[in-house]
Parts: C-alpha cells; structure tokens; sequence
C-alpha cells in the first residue's frame, strides 16, 4: 500500500514526483511533508511527514470555502445592520478550526472563546444556524439568546462560545475532569488567544489540569494581536508554547492545515497517557479584531497582503490539489461557486426566518425539573416531583 | 433507580429555640446530631445515590474539611470524587461548571464564603448564565456552598456576607441554612436540582445540636419555614439571625406580643406565598437580617412586599440588617455591627404601637 501511494516531498515552493488523477482513489493515502517543522517544549516533536488522502484534501479545501464565505457574508450583514453587537471574524484562522476536527471525534470536546462562527460550523452545525443566531433569530443555534460570541452545539461536543478572555479556561479543565471521571477516552481542546496567555485563570487551570493529568489540550491560536496590542507589548515571553514551563508545548504553523492536524492527532495521543498539553497555533486574521475594530491601526496593509499572498491556508490547500492534479481548477472553481450559492441561499432563509417569541425572554433561566411551583404569591399548592 | 423521598414540607414546625424538644406528632423519634454533621449526612447519601455527585474545595479531601462537613468521604469515595484543590476559587469554580456541563453534579465548597468573591466572573456569567445564553442546551447542577456571615472576631474579610452581591444573578438559586433539619433538606436538594444552586450556611452554626428524622426526606428549595405562627407581627429572617429573633420572641412574649416567626430561608427566589399568607394575617412586618443595609437581601424583600402586599400592610417595613461597615475587630465594635435581640425587642414594640 505504502509502496503504490505517491511519496510527495512538498516544500514550499514545491516539487512533486509523480501524478494522479482524483477520479481514480479517492481514499489513496497521500503522504507529505508539513511545510514547516514544528517547534517542541519538553517533548519529542511528531513527525514532519503527514499521511491524508485526495477526498480529505478536497474536503478541507471545501470547509475552509464554507468558513471563508460565512465570515465573509457575516461582514457584510454587519455593516447592513443585521448582525449588531459585537462579531468576530476568523477568516484566517480557518486551517485550525478544520485541521483540528480532521483528528478528533465528535465526542472529544472542543471550547473556545468568542471567535467561534468557524468552530462551530467545524463541528458539524451549519451555516444557516449561524445566520439565524447572528441575527437574533429564534432558529439560532441558541435560539436568538446567546448572539455571536455564544454559539454551542451540545450534541457535537462543542461547548460555546464564551465572552470574557479567558474565562473559558476553569470550563475546559472541567469538561476533561468530566472526561476522565467518565474514563470514555475523550479529549478535550480548550482554545484561548495570545491575549488570554496572560490571564491568571489559565495557569491556574493548567496547574490543576497537570496536577491530576486531566486529558485537556490548551491550544493558543496565536494571530499575534490581542485586539490592538502586539504580543511583544502584551507578553514578556511570547513563545506561548513555551509559557507552560513543567507542561509540554508544540508550536505549530497554524495556516497548514495538515501541519494542524498532525499536532492535533499528536496532542490528543499524548493527552491520554500523559497530562495536558499545550499547542500554539501560529496564525494569522485578516478582519480587524471585531467589526468595530479595522484592523488596519496597528498593523500595516502590506503586512495582511503579505500573509494573505504567503500563507493564505484556503490557497496552501488549493495549490495542493491542484500540483497533486486531484482536481482541476474549474473543479475547484464550481466548488467556490456551490459554496457560495450556498451561503446566499442560507442567509437568505435566516432572513427570512422569524424572530424570538416574546415569552422567551423568560424561557431557559432556570431549569424546570425538580422543586415545588413556587415562584409568585398567588401559588396555591405545594407541588414537588422529586427525581 | 432512585429510590422516592418524601416531601415533608415544614419539617421543623414549632422549634423555639436551639436545644432539642419534642416537635409535632407527625415526627418521628430520629437521631440527634450537629448542624455539620448533618450537612455531611446529606452530601454523603446523594453520593452513595448518584455516582455523578462530588465535591471539589480547598481541603475537602484528606483534610476533611475545615469545618469537617466532608470529613471521612474521601476515605470512603476516593480522591478523584472528593476533590483537594490547590488555592484557586476562581479556576476550580469555574472547573465545577465546566464538569457540571458534561453531566457531573459538584458540590463545590469555598472555604469561606468570602472566598467566592474570587469566582464571581465564573459564578455570575457562566454558571447564572450558560443555561440561557445555550438556548437551554446546558444546565449547570453545581451547589456552591460555604460558610459566610460574622463569625466570632475572625476580622473583616472573613466575616462577609454575599447574599446581597448574587441575589440579582440571574439563573442562580439560593438558599440559607440555619438548622441541623433544613441543613440536611437543603443539602439534598440543592444537590438534586438541576439549576446552580447557592447554600449559604454560618460559621456560628455548624454546632447546633439537634433530632433529625431517620428516614430520606429533601426539603423544597423554594419554600419558607415557620418557625413560630402568630397573630400580631411577621418577623421574615434567616440563617443565624433565626436564633436572635427567636431570643427576642421569648422576650416579647413576655411581654404579651404574640410574634410570627418564620425563616425565608429561600433568598432567591422568595417564598411570597407563605410570606403574603403571614402579612394577610399580622398586617405588619420587621424583617432582620445579617447582610449589610445597602443593597442587602432586606432592601430586595421589602421591595418585593409592597409590590405585592401593600394593601395588606397597617404600618412601614421594618428592617434591620447589619452596619454599612467592614467588620471590626473587637469584640465589642463587632456585637455592634449586626442585629442584637434587644434591638428586635425594641422594634416590634415601635412596630406594634
């Protein structure tokens, strides 16, 4: 098998030995090199050399169009006033939501801050319910009551969603103390920015995560901006990777998403023998912090471009395919085009979609279980169901 | 499966006072122990029932507590289960609701409520809120529990009370011991109720000693006690305070005042309905509690008795809480700085003239 697969070293530039057509095997494993080496903090890195095959390829090159689109799309409702507050885009970052998803199950556990359109479309929820839930709508993910920066999924394992920097960290540490009182074999990602790389409650989550070798991936997707701040003016030390000291950490580069998905299949492994790990995801977002933020105050347009021209991960995949001729570029192209109908047609529907009944306001406070009917003066019997 | 409890609504029906004295005939003969102990009796019994109960905390584990209320359970259910966390309120708070979403059931406790005050982001946006921001996908069945109030010197922020900074918490329930009987209930219920749940108990009390029924019974969170029916003034209390307006009672009985004393004991939400029922019949109420004045589970009562009873009432609420002042030092000063009985005796009389 590994004799008649394609051996490719693929170097940026790249070169490539011998051709296929994506018709022919599709499930034929492929394998190559990461375009970078990674970068390990008191561990042994894994290996450079990452086996996919063409229908994955293919289908981190569609997810990646989907996410690029939907961030894109909810750009434009923002500044036509459909989406308000506040939304934070990822487009960018997308080879981490995808390579990430590419080595777990849907019940290893993922939570993330507030940038998490591209997370929750990753683990499986789509983008129509991210429309409606942007626009406050009741066919949101959370029913027009949480807004952007609290999407969940339970049933996929995606625990939201959160607003507050770093407030997330004590969560994903108790969803992996969940894990490993269950003892099922799950990991969970708990993913923070460069700027919660410096909130207290990470460490001492960390601490406690080491302590009782809960099986909790931390993983830092540095895009080097907390908001407006650099991470050389926000961090002493901003090899994050390194941050943890006595846990191990691997710096991976965040826009190759097959370098993402290695680490990711690494962590998870490592996890489960070992105690928590650390994963710093170098990448890059080209929108500014949120839609009220530019982007453009604290970095210079020819260093986006530059990204955008260099390191662009839906590109990086794209030029893949096509050097390994799995696809043709009008194939590709008829992709770009779907995916676009796609989301019109999603928005559209989500603008159509009616909002929140009134009576919700007061829905899902508190959870109507157990205790007796009690609330108001004018309750006339004691009423329990005791579980 | 588990097994049923019965519901016994008013399980203390007339206690006067702390030492132990044949109830009504509905009670059974029972065993006597601390208010600690029986806290510890709840915790344990919903541990041996659901696997999923455990309890995370500073010193819960080998230690057993420091005021013993998980003594000898991590012996018996193991280290994982009685958890011994490092001294970080905010993260193992905030550890509790993240396990509490994949279907665990903490008993987180703070060594001292005060303590908390460290975990209030965890506490107010994720645990009050994450059932409503999910859109209902998530519920949070943490108890977070502690004791808070003024205890005897122990300096002023060891002596906090935090009724009044998470009654406007959203999604959050709470709920304030102050008896070995309901310490127990509240326990159990606390535990079984599927939203986050705050029991407040009181440094003074773990010792009270008192008789509590053999058989399983849970206490409804959501519901007042009556601690003593009367004709001529409602007297709405809690937690330590209890015990001083029962002081007070026997004195104004002396008198020939005829108090109604009943202990809230649900501070979110309350329990209007025995409280409206009480006020229909005395037409006057002293409410006496230990939180500060500002802001303070007094203000929110009184608020809520005449939006809903004003027509009922003969004379103003009365309130007294304890001093707007951090809790000194000296004996004396600190006497001074919560509700003595004497001032409870002179209120009534004000409130009765």
């Amino acid at each position: 098998m590994a004799a008649a697969s394609a051996l490719i070293k693929f170097k940026f530039p790249f070169r490539f030995l011998l051709l296929r057509r994506f018709s022919e095997s599709p499930a034929e494993p492929v394998t190559m090199e990461t375009s970078l080496p990674f970068s390990a903090h008191k561990c042994d890195p894994p290996p450079r050399s990452v086996t996919t095959s063409p229908s994955e390829l293919l289908s981190f090159f569609r997810n990646m169009t989907v996410m690029r689109r939907m961030e894109l799309a909810a750009d434009s409702l923002y500044k036509a006033k459909l989406v308000r507050g506040f939304c934070h885009l990822y487009d960018g970052q997308e080879a981490v939501a995808v390579g990430m998803e590419a080595a777990i199950t849907r019940r290893d556990a993922i939570i993330t801050a507030y940038r998490d359109h591209c997370i929750y479309v990753a683990r499986g929820g789509s983008p129509f319910e991210v429309f409606a839930e942007l626009m406050g709508r009741r066919a949101g993910c959370s029913k027009g009551k949480g807004g952007s920066m609290h999407l969940y999924k339970k049933d996929a394992s995606f625990y939201g969603g959160h607003g507050i920097v770093g407030a997330h960290a004590p969560l994903g540490c108790g969803i992996a103390l969940g894990q490993k009182y269950s003892k099922e074999g799950t990991v969970t990602f708990m993913i923070y920015g460069d700027g919660a790389a410096n909130q207290g409650q990470l460490y001492e989550s960390l601490n406690m995560a080491a302590l009782w070798d809960l099986p909790v991936v931390l993983v830092c997707e540095n895009n080097h901006y907390g908001m407006g701040t650099a991470e050389w003016r926000a961090s002493k030390n901003p090899a994050y990777y390194k941050r943890a000291d006595y846990v191990p950490g691997l710096k991976v580069d965040g826009m190759d998403v097959l370098a993402v998905k290695q680490a990711c299949k690494f962590a998870k492994e490592h996890v489960l023998q070992n105690g928590p790990i650390v994963l710093e995801m170098d990448t890059y977002r080209y929108h500014g912090h949120s839609m009220s933020d530019p982007g453009s105050t604290y970095r210079t347009r020819d260093e986006i471009t530059g990204v955008r021209q260099d390191r662009d991960p839906i590109e990086r995949v794209r030029k893949l395919i096509l050097s390994l001729e799995l696809a043709s570029p009008s194939e590709l192209k008829d992709i770009e085009k779907e995916v676009r109908k796609e989301t019109d047609e999603a928005i559209a529907k989500a603008k159509e979609s009616p909002m929140p009944d009134p009576s919700e306001l007061f829905t899902n406070v508190y959870v109507q279980s157990y205790g007796a009917e009690a609330f108001g003066p004018d309750r006339k019997e004691v009423k329990a169901d005791l579980p | 499966m588990p097994r049923r409890a019965k519901l016994i609504p008013n399980a203390v029906a007339a206690k006067a006072d702390t030492t132990t004295t044949a109830s009504s005939a509905d009670s059974k003969p029972g065993h006597e122990l601390l208010l600690f102990e029986a806290l510890r009796e709840g915790l344990e019994e919903e541990m041996e029932r659901d696997p999923r109960v455990c309890v995370i905390g500073e010193d819960v584990g080998h230690y057993g507590g420091s005021y013993k209320v998980t003594k000898g359970l991590a012996t018996k259910f193991g280290d994982l289960r009685v958890l011994d966390t490092p001294i970080a309120e905010n993260s193992f708070t905030g550890m509790g609701i993240g396990a509490s979403m994949t279907g665990l059931r903490p008993v987180i406790e703070g060594m001292n409520m005060g303590f908390l005050l460290l975990a209030f982001n965890q506490i107010s946006n994720n645990c009050g809120m994450l059932h409503y921001t999910s859109g209902g996908q998530f519920t949070i069945p943490v108890v977070i529990r502690g004791p808070g109030g003024v205890g005897r010197q122990l300096g002023a922020e060891h002596s906090q009370r935090l009724e009044s900074y998470f009654q406007s918490i959203p999604g959050l329930q709470m709920v304030a011991c102050s008896t070995p009987c309901n310490a127990k209930g509240l326990m159990k219920a606390a535990i079984r109720s599927d939203n986050p749940v705050v029991l407040f108990e009181h440094v003074l009390l773990y010792n009270l000693k008192e008789r509590i029924p053999d058989e399983d019974y849970v206490l409804c969170l959501e519901e007042a006690e009556m601690v003593r029916p009367g004709e001529h003034v409602t007297i709405l209390t809690y937690s330590r305070m209890r015990y001083h307006v029962m002081q007070a009672a026997k004195a104004l009985i002396n008198k020939g005042y005829d108090p109604e004393v009943i202990d809230i004991r649900s501070l979110k939400p309350f329990d209007l309905c025995t409280i409206g029922n009480s006020i229909k019949k005395t037409h006057r109420v002293l409410i006496v509690e230990e939180c500060m004045r500002t802001g303070g589970i007094g203000a929110s009562l009184r608020a809520a008795i005449i939006d809903n009873f004003w027509d009922y009432l003969d004379a103003p609420i009365m309130c007294l809480s304890s001093q707007d002042v951090p809790t000194p030092y000296a004996g004396t000063l600190e006497e001074w700085t919560v509700v003595q009985p004497a001032q409870i005796v002179a209120a009534v009389e004000q409130l009765c003239k």
